[in-house]
């Protein structure tokens, strides 16, 4: 008696189904990363790059004024030379060390309320779900009002009360974004709780903070990378905003935002101190959504088309 | 309905109290007011003739009593930088960023709309593929940016359009276009994705069935019911509208509510930055809760 084999598997690491461990995880993850979009990848590098080796990198002191040298377009431009490959401010500093140092600040701020925001939205939508009743719809209901609430609003008053800085920066921006996650856990925890395997676990006596860590979250954990990614650009836009409007973090130390406000008013005699600035954070935040929609339409074809 | 309303209202204005009360805490936190608004050569007296003025001398609790009812009235209080009246300050500015904001709301929508019909019908072609890009675009693009890029373009280079401030109506083109670029893809992307949907359900194969033109099984049958989503997500395009208009009237110094803000913030204004965020929580709040009303007339399978 010779019994059907399973050979239909819908995923492309199929014949690699049958052996489970090491060898078919790395096989899956060589597939699958052999289809990541290269240009978004790629520009998402180099900022990192920038921001990781900003010393090494950069060809002048940001900070470093050099008035003879003032207004200097970039090479492409007549005029422009070699030594200023993105041209010169109004007080000569140079506009490409400029915006390697700005990737510096932009990158580890967002990175930081990154980190804040999605884990306690995480804790607060798994904790909200598990006390249940009055505290979990009063706690919904936050999260709903902040964020229909205007981010910017919020953030200009936090930059009144506490000060300019980057504590105030990450703080406001993480009270804005929290609350994405925190929907986002509490609506698959919902469809989750109603599971057998969760019912299953609570059966046998498991403890809720095990439940939590060992049978809810690894289900989560798809859904809350995938809005990690999707919030990145929101925060990296936030906090430009931030610096343009003079409430991210304080001069000398440059930041993308606060760059396109140096060169506002010199628009125009010396276009490009604003122009590369913006386009940086323009490209950054177009790859990291590429990147965030192309993971999502991987990870949950449900949602694809939205 | 009845009693739907009424806990929908009574939430709302929960949600207000507890805006105005991080609001209030956030002024402690910022400070003794009294330092900054007592001279340098004020003796200990004066500071507490001063604070005695002020009712800081008060528990916290009844300051912040004394506070929101003042606020009820229409009294905010005193901006800290030039001693006007704060209510008064926003009153001014309020229908300037009307005059380019409900503009912007309603192009976008439209347009929006219109862009998300094209993009679903026409799926996977170019002229789907077009719109979705102007959709990530307006989605990853900063806002101020394109502002400043807007004015180099057709201020400095092409000399059309006039740079910044108020005046012509010339002076109205570049801020409602900028604004209308970002809340468009909401809009956008919204009106395709619930468009697709429906295009799936068994009712539209019906009415194709039954042999009614393809313009009257769009129009007469899948868009309608693709409205609701639209106005569910009102509140969301409004909080995004304000936000993008703070960032457009600092660029292109229009004198609303946005710059106010603004100024307030560079002159560490705290009255004045409080008043606008408490109107702004007003106007939101109503709004959503006006959609949510609505949205249960509009749509009759929804019941409360």
């Amino acid at each position: 008696m010779v019994y059907p084999v399973a050979t239909h598997y819908p995923v492309s690491g199929a014949r690699f189904a049958a052996q489970s461990g090491l060898k078919y995880r790395l096989a899956r993850a060589w597939t699958v990363s052999r289809k990541i979009p290269i240009l978004p990848t790629a520009i998402i590098g180099l900022f990192v790059l920038f921001a990781l080796f900003a010393p090494q990198l950069s060809p002048y002191d940001p900070t470093q004024i050099a008035l003879p040298q003032k207004l200097k377009p970039p090479i492409f431009v007549e005029g422009g030379s070699l030594a200023h490959l993105l041209g010169t401010d109004n007080l000569g500093r140079d506009v490409l060390s400029r915006l390697i140092w700005g990737s510096r600040v932009s990158l580890s701020v967002t990175g930081a309320v990154v980190v804040v925001s999605s884990l306690v939205g995480l804790l607060i939508g798994l904790a909200s779900g598990y006390i249940g009743g009055r505290t979990d719809s009063v706690l919904m209901r936050v999260a709903d009002g902040s964020i229909a609430f205007p981010a910017v609003l919020i953030a200009l008053l936090f930059a009144v009360s506490l000060g300019p800085g980057v504590t105030t920066v990450i703080l406001a921006l993480s009270v804005l974004s929290w609350a994405n996650y925190a929907r986002i856990v509490l609506g698959q925890r919902l469809h989750l709780r109603q599971l057998e395997f969760i019912v299953g676990a609570r059966v046998i006596g498991c403890s809720p903070a095990r439940v939590m860590a060992m049978h809810l979250f690894p289900n989560l954990l798809d859904i809350w990378v995938v809005m990690i990614t999707l919030q990145v650009g929101l925060i990296v836009l936030s906090e430009a905003a931030l610096g343009f409007l003079g409430a991210g973090v304080p001069p000398p130390t440059p930041s993308w935002g606060s760059l396109v406000s140096d060169g506002r008013n010199l628009i125009d005699t010396a276009w490009w101190i604003s122009f590369f600035p913006g386009l940086a954070i323009g490209l950054l935040v177009l790859s990291v959504n590429y990147l965030g929609d192309w993971l999502r339409d991987r990870m949950d074809p449900r949602l694809r088309h939205r | 309905m009845g009693r739907f309303l009424l806990t929908r209202v009574i939430q709302s204005i929960v949600t207000i109290l507890v805006i105005s009360m991080v609001v209030f805490l956030m002024a402690r936190a910022s400070g003794d007011p009294v330092v900054l608004l007592a001279s340098d050569k004020a003796t200990a007296q004066d500071i507490a003739l001063l604070k005695q003025q002020l009712g800081l001398d008060q528990p916290v609790p009844i300051q912040y009593w004394v506070f929101i009812t003042n606020a009820v009235r229409g009294n905010l209080g005193k901006s800290l930088a030039d001693r006007g009246d704060v209510a008064q300050l926003i009153g001014e500015r309020l229908p300037n960023s009307a005059a380019i904001g409900i503009p912007a709301l309603f192009l976008s929508t439209v347009l929006g709309m219109a862009m998300g019909v094209a993009a679903a019908v026409k799926r996977d072609t170019w002229i789907d593929k077009s719109m979705r890009v102007v959709a990530v675009l307006g989605q990853s693009m900063p806002a101020f940016w394109v502002s400043i890029m807007a004015i180099f373009v057709f201020s400095v280079l092409l000399r059309i359009l006039p740079t910044s401030g108020m005046g012509s109506p010339d002076h109205y083109i570049l801020p409602i276009a900028v604004l209308t670029f970002f809340a468009l893809p909401m809009r956008m992307r919204l009106m395709r994705s619930s468009l697709l949907e429906i295009l799936n359900t068994e009712y539209v194969k019906q009415a194709r069935a039954k042999g009614l033109s393809e313009t009257a099984v769009v129009w007469r049958h899948a868009v309608r019911n693709a409205l609701s989503p639209q106005l569910t997500s009102f509140g969301l395009t409004l909080a995004f509208a304000i936000t993008g208009a703070v960032l457009v009237e600092t660029v292109f110094s229009w004198p609303g509510l946005g710059l106010l803000a603004y100024q307030a913030m560079l002159a560490r204004d705290y009255p004045l930055i409080q008043g606008t965020v408490l109107l702004v929580a007003v106007l939101t709040i109503g709004a959503n809760l006006l959609v949510d009303v609505l949205y249960a007339y509009v749509d009759p399978r929804i019941t409360y």
